[in-house]
C-alpha cells in the first residue's frame, strides 16, 4: 500500500463534526462524547503517522492477504453480456472484506490503551474477524450478537468462541443485528474507559463512518490501479451490496472523482421493497436517526424503527451509513434493491459459471450486475466494463443456500 | 421563570430536594400509565417524567426497555404520549418529557414542541441529542417557551460541562455513573463531584439520576443535589406486580418512601 493511502481525500466529506451534508453527526448519549473525540483524536493523529501506516500496511499484507486479486470472470461475463471484473476480497483471512476495518481499529485500540473491544455481528462474520483481530492484539473480546441470530450462525458463535471472545446473545427487541448494536452501545457507555466498541460497518456516530471508510478503502484503491493494468481503463461502473455499507464505500471511494465511473449500491429486498419484508433502506425508507447517526432507516409514522428481514444476515439491519446517504441525495451513487430470489439466482450463476461460492451478501451485487449489464450496454452501444466487489465467500452460508436450493441432506 | 424553576426553588426554600419520578407513557397501557402517574403524584413526587417509548433506547437499562416495549407492542403512539401528558399535567404536577430523538424528528420538532407545549409540558429530557446537533430544536424550544434539559456526564470536559450548561434550561441532567437506568446497590462516588462541577458555571438547579432507587439514597443524593430522579426502581413497581392494584399499591409505597428521603437531606 502507498505511503498516502489513508491520507484524506481533498475536499472529501465528513465536515470536522461528521457531517456528510444533511446526514451524518453524533447522536449518543453525553457519556460517550469524550471516547469519540479521544477515538476521532487517535485516528486522525495515525493516519498521519508513517508508523501506522506501514504497521497497518504490513499487517493487510502479510495477515490478511492483501490486495485481494482483481479477477476477470469470463464465463460469468458471457453469461450476462458484460466484462465483469471481480474483486476479490472473499480470499482475506477470515473470508471478506471486514478484516481490513478490524485490523485498523484493533491497532487504534492498542494505541490508546485500551485492553477490551466490544463488538456485534448479525451473520457473524464481524464478530470473528474481531475475535481474530483481538486474539491476535492479545484484548479481551466481548460479541453481542441477536439471539435469533445466534442460532442462524451457531458455526460462526463456535468460531468466535474457539478464537477465545465471550458470545453474548442479545434477548431484546427483535433479537437480530439492530439489538445487538443497541446492547453493544450501553455497554460501552458503563466501560467506556478500558473498551473499543468495534463498530463493524461504516455507520454510527462520528468519526466511526469516515473512519471505517478509510480503512477499507484501499479495496477501490487497489480495484482502481488493477483495473488500469489490466484493461487499459478504468470501468464504466463499479458496484457493491450495502447493508451499512462498508465494503461499498471501500470500494467506492477511489473512484468518487472519476465522474465517468458509475457507482451502483444494491440493497437487499428481500421479497420486494413494496412488501413490509426488506432491507433497503435508501429504497425504502427515509430520513431520521439510528444508532448515533442522521441517515436513511426503516421506520414507521412515529420514528419507531421497523424490523429488516432479508436471506442474507450481513444486510439484514435496518439503517445504512451515512455516507450513502448523502452519496444518493447528491445522485453520485444509485441505489437500487434487489430481492433474495434475484440474489440466489446470481449466487448459482457464479458458484455454476466460475467455481467461486460468493457470500449471499456479494451476490445481491451480482444480481444487481446482471440487471445492470444490458441497460448499460445498451446506453453505451457496446460491452460495458464491470468492476464487481465480492466482499465475501460463501462458506458461512453453504447450510441458507442449501436449504434454499433444497440441496441439504434432511436427516442433518 | 419555567414552572420546572418554580417547583426547584420552592423544594430549595424548603430546604429541601425535587423528587423526579419517571414512566414509560403507555406503559402498562394508556389508561394503566395515566394511573400510575397520577398515583405517584399522591404520594409525594413532585414532577412527572413521562418517557417516550422508542424501539431502540440505548441509555436505559432492561427495566425500563422492558416497559417501552411492552407499551409499543400495545400499540401506544406519539400523539397517546401527548395525550398522557396532558391528562398528568392536569394533576397540577410540572410534567417533563424524556425522549430519544428520532420520534421528535419524525413528528417533526417544531409541530411536537407546539403541542406539547399545548398539551402543558414544561419541556424535554433528551439522552441522544447533545447540544451540538440541537439547532433545530433550540429555535422550537425557544418559539414555544420551553425547556431543555441536555445531560451532563462524569465523562464530560470542564469545557463540554459549560457548553452544555449554557444550552439548558429549566435544569440540568447529571448522570450520576457511566452506564445506563436501573436502580443500584451503590450510589455513585461521581455525582458530587459532577454536580459541584455544574454548579461552578450555573445557578440552574441540578437533577442527578441514574442508580436511585431507595428513600435512603434518595436522602444521600438530596444532600447535594436539588433533584433526584428515580426511574427503574418504580417502573420496576407496576412491572413486577401480580395485578394492577398491588402494582399501584407498591408504587405508592415507594414513591412515599423516596419523598420521605428527598425531605431529609443526608448532609
Ligand atoms: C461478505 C459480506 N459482505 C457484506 C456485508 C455487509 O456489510 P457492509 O454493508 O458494511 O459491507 C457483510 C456483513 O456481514 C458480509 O459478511
Amino acid at each position: 500500500m502507498s505511503a498516502d493511502a489513508l491520507a484524506p481525500v481533498a475536499g472529501s466529506q465528513p465536515d470536522s463534526a461528521g457531517h456528510f451534508g444533511r446526514f451524518g453527526g453524533r447522536f449518543v448519549p453525553e457519556a460517550l462524547v469524550a471516547a469519540l473525540d479521544e477515538l476521532d483524536g487517535a485516528w486522525r493523529t495515525a493516519i498521519a503517522d508513517e508508523s501506522f501506516q506501514a504497521e497497518f500496511g504490513a499487517l493487510l499484507r502479510d495477515y490478511a492477504g492483501t490486495p485481494s486479486l482483481l479477477y476477470e470472470a469470463r464465463r460469468f461475463s458471457a453469461k450476462i453480456g458484460a466484462r465483469v471484473l471481480l474483486k476479490r476480497e472473499d480470499l482475506n483471512h477470515t473470508g471478506a472484506h471486514k478484516v481490513r476495518n478490524v485490523l485498523g481499529q484493533a491497532l487504534l485500540t492498542k494505541r490508546m490503551g485500551k485492553t477490551r473491544v466490544i463488538a456485534e455481528t448479525g451473520a457473524g462474520q464481524h464478530g470473528v474477524a474481531t475475535a481474530t483481530a483481538a486474539a491476535l492484539f492479545d484484548l479481551e473480546c466481548v460479541v453481542y450478537m441477536g439471539e435469533v441470530d445466534t442460532e442462524r450462525q451457531a458455526l460462526n458463535v463456535a468460531r468466535m468462541r474457539m478464537l477465545g471472545a465471550t458470545v453474548v446473545p442479545v434477548t431484546t427487541g427483535s433479537r437480530t443485528l439492530k439489538d445487538a448494536m443497541n446492547e453493544a452501545m450501553r455497554d460501552w457507555v458503563a466501560n467506556v474507559d478500558e473498551t473499543h466498541y468495534l463498530i463493524g460497518t461504516a455507520a454510527g456516530p462520528h468519526p466511526f463512518p469516515a473512519m471505517v471508510r478509510d480503512f477499507v478503502r484501499g479495496i477501490g484503491d487497489e480495484a482502481r490501479q488493477q483495473c488500469l493494468d489490466l484493461t487499459g481503463a478504468l470501468p464504466d461502473a463499479v458496484t457493491a451490496c450495502v447493508g451499512g455499507g462498508s465494503n461499498a464505500l471501500g470500494i467506492f471511494h477511489a473512484f468518487v472523482p472519476d465522474e465517468d465511473v458509475r457507482l451502483y449500491g444494491f440493497e437487499a429486498g428481500g421479497d420486494g421493497v413494496t412488501t413490509s419484508r426488506h432491507a433497503a433502506s435508501i429504497t425504502g425508507g427515509s430520513a431520521g436517526v439510528l444508532h448515533g447517526a442522521r441517515t436513511y432507516v426503516l421506520q414507521d409514522a412515529d420514528g419507531q424503527t421497523l424490523e429488516s428481514h432479508s436471506i442474507s444476515a450481513g444486510l439484514d439491519y435496518p439503517g445504512v451509513g451515512p455516507e450513502h446517504a448523502w452519496l444518493h441525495d447528491t445522485g453520485r451513487a444509485s441505489y437500487l434493491p434487489v430481492t433474495d430470489a434475484e440474489a440466489m439466482a446470481a449466487f448459482e450463476l457464479l458458484c455454476r459459471t466460475e467455481g467461486i461460492i460468493p457470500a449471499i451478501e456479494s451476490a445481491h451485487a451480482l444480481a444487481g450486475t446482471v440487471t445492470l449489464a444490458p441497460k448499460l450496454a445498451a446506453e453505451l452501444g457496446r460491452e460495458p466494463t464491470i468492476v464487481v466487489n465480492l466482499s465475501g465467500r460463501g462458506d458461512k452460508d453453504v447450510h441458507t443456500a442449501g436449504d434454499y436450493f433444497g440441496i441439504l441432506d434432511k436427516e442433518h | 421563570m419555567s414552572r420546572i424553576g418554580v417547583a426547584f426553588d420552592k423544594a430549595r426554600a424548603d430546604g429541601r430536594a425535587v423528587l423526579v419520578g419517571c414512566m414509560p407513557a403507555g406503559f402498562p397501557t394508556v389508561k394503566g400509565s395515566i394511573a400510575a402517574m397520577t398515583a405517584m403524584v399522591e404520594a409525594g413526587v413532585d414532577v412527572i417524567e413521562v418517557e417516550i417509548p422508542y424501539s431502540d433506547p440505548v441509555m436505559d437499562g432492561p427495566v425500563i426497555q422492558k416497559a417501552s416495549d411492552i407499551a409499543l407492542a400495545g400499540g401506544v403512539r406519539t400523539a397517546d404520549t401527548l395525550r398522557i401528558i396532558e391528562a398528568v399535567a392536569a394533576t397540577g404536577a410540572p410534567v417533563v418529557t424524556m425522549t430519544y430523538w428520532n420520534p421528535i424528528e419524525r413528528y417533526g420538532v417544531d409541530v411536537f414542541a407546539r403541542d406539547l407545549a399545548a398539551a402543558g409540558g414544561t419541556g424535554l429530557i433528551t439522552p441522544d441529542l447533545i447540544p451540538d446537533e440541537a439547532a433545530e430544536w433550540l429555535a422550537a424550544s425557544d418559539a414555544h417557551g420551553l425547556d431543555r434539559t441536555f445531560l451532563v456526564s462524569p465523562s464530560s470536559t470542564d469545557a463540554r460541562v459549560a457548553m452544555t450548561v449554557e444550552n439548558c434550561r429549566g435544569f440540568v441532567y447529571a448522570t450520576a455513573v457511566m452506564g445506563v437506568t436501573g436502580a443500584r446497590a451503590r450510589t455513585s462516588d461521581a455525582a458530587p463531584t459532577l454536580v459541584s462541577r455544574v454548579r461552578a458555571v450555573t445557578d440552574l438547579p441540578v437533577g442527578v439520576g441514574l442508580g436511585v432507587g431507595t428513600g435512603a439514597q434518595a436522602s444521600t443524593v438530596a444532600g447535594y443535589a436539588d433533584g433526584v430522579i428515580v426511574g427503574s426502581a418504580l417502573v420496576r413497581c407496576v412491572l413486577d406486580a401480580p395485578s394492577e392494584a398491588e402494582g399501584l399499591a407498591a408504587l405508592r409505597t415507594l414513591s412515599a418512601e423516596l419523598a420521605e428521603g428527598v425531605r431529609n437531606p443526608a448532609r
